[in-house]
């Protein structure tokens, strides 16, 4: 009997504890516990992605950066989001805006990514995005978020989830971040909190603190595949996309010229983790 | 690649150290010759990212090593058991559950089980 008030007790205290969990508590608890895990790791380093893990990976990913493989895609992202009149549709003519991304726009009730804005303002300017192959997540599209990004180096990751809406959409993030699924019946978690550093057969898993700060990201997989400069380039949703192949789960394609509310809900989430680290986009990444 | 000869002679220390004879062991040596070769395949059972076994070509490290099977399970039936639907043990196992969600057939896996009795 005695137990069972004990038990009761704990119940009605932990129990407003889990559903006051706030965006705040989420990230201070991530931060402990990767501290913890990983005590040997500068919390800025994080945003290296394996190579904050493994000095091997390191030494090789450095090499690459001694002659980085994005700038000639950069560039022509540049000469893109001229040409195309980008930089009116954002805040300071786009240059450095990426660190804000994604936010919460009252007005629409809805979270907007750069991806996103950046398709609209194409729309907005009157480009056939079709003709002119601009299709979110890769090549000429991607290389312009990715130029984008490059002009936000060294600013500081700050996304705001305020409350109401904007924090019932980062728990649908939060929620599909933490769900089982695919046929494989992983969730984000398992490969990104509770394994990282640890090896799938040769691919050594990262932290979910991090992983954002270098999207659109140039990845020697999709570089491979073609001979322009802008192939290696991927957006964050492309990457969710591979992850979820992975465990032979469904990718969320966008539909109507829009993200898919799912990836986008968990890109504001999983952003959030980010907070507080420099953009350090393109990465470079295998 | 391991050769099969070599896979035998595994199979027997293993067996000489458990004091068991061979004679059982040969009887379902093809279906575990299988069963090898299905754990391998990177679109079957891939086990190999996760776990290492003797003779393991690359192996991951987020499980633990498959040693001593026979020792550690007698009953077969158990074994096979947490490969068709490992979260019954463990609801939150990153292992999946290769038959209930029908990533291999039963036969598949009866072949993954004979095999894995045999590392
Ligand atoms: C079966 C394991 C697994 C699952 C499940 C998984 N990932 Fe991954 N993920 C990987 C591997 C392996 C890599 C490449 C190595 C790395 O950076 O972690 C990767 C890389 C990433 C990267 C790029 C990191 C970087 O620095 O370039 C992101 C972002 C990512 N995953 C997000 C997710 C999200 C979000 C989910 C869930 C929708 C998810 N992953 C599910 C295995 C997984
Ligand atoms: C993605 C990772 C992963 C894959 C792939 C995987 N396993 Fe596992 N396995 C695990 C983990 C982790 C455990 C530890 C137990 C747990 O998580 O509940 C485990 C446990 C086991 C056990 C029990 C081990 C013991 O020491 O008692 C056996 C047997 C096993 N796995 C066999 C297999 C076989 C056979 C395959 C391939 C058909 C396979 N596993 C594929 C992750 C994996």
């Amino acid at each position: 009997m005695r137990k069972l008030i004990i038990a009761a007790a704990a119940l009605a205290l932990t129990a407003p504890l889990v559903s006051q969990a706030t965006p705040q508590s989420d990230l201070e608890h991530m931060k402990k516990y990767f501290a913890k895990k990983f005590p040997g790791v500068q919390y800025q380093d994080y945003a290296n992605g394996v190579y904050a893990l493994d000095k091997g990976r390191r030494v090789e990913w450095e090499a690459m950066e001694e002659f980085p493989p994005y700038e000639p895609g950069v560039e022509i992202g540049k000469s893109l989001f001229k040409k195309y009149k980008v930089g009116q549709c954002f805040k300071n003519g786009g240059i450095g805006i990426k660190q804000n991304y994604p936010y919460y726009d009252s007005k629409s009730g809805q979270v907007h990514t750069l991806e996103g804005e950046l398709m609209a303002c194409l729309k907005r300017n009157g480009i056939d995005t079709e003709k002119e192959k601009l299709d979110y997540g890769k090549g000429k599209f991607a290389a312009i978020a990715a130029y984008m990004a490059y002009t936000s180096r060294g600013k500081t990751i700050k996304v705001d989830v305020p409350a109401g809406k904007a924090t019932k959409i980062y728990n649908e993030g939060k929620q599909f971040f933490y769900a089982k699924r695919g046929q494989l019946n992983f969730s984000c978690a398992d490969c990104h909190v509770y394994n990282p550093g640890v090896m799938l057969r040769s691919m050594m898993l990262s932290t979910a603190i991090g992983q954002t700060t270098h999207w659109p990201a140039y990845r020697k997989k999709w570089e491979a595949g073609g001979t322009s400069p802008l192939h290696g380039f991927g957006t964050l949703q492309r990457r969710y996309g591979g992850c979820n192949k992975m465990v032979r789960a469904k990718d969320l394609k966008p539909k109507d010229g829009k993200q898919n509310p799912s990836y986008v809900a968990l890109e504001y989430f999983h952003t959030y983790l980010s907070n507080g680290l420099k953009i350090n986009a393109p990465g470079v990444r295998q | 690649m391991r050769k099969p000869a070599k896979l035998v002679l595994a199979a027997s220390a293993v067996a000489m150290l458990l004091g068991a004879t061979l004679a059982p062991m040969s009887a379902y040596a093809a279906s575990a010759e299988e069963g090898k070769k299905i754990a391998e395949d990177r679109k079957k059972g891939n086990c190999v990212s996760c776990h290492a076994y003797e003779g393991a070509d690359m192996p991951g490290n987020a499980a633990p090593p498959l040693v001593a099977m026979k020792a550690r399970y007698p009953d077969k039936a158990k074994l096979r058991a947490q490969i068709y639907d490992p979260t019954k043990a463990n609801p939150n196992t990153i292992m999946p559950p290769f038959g209930k969600h029908g990533i291999l057939s039963d036969k598949e896996i009866d072949a993954i089980a004979e095999w894995v009795h045999t590392l």
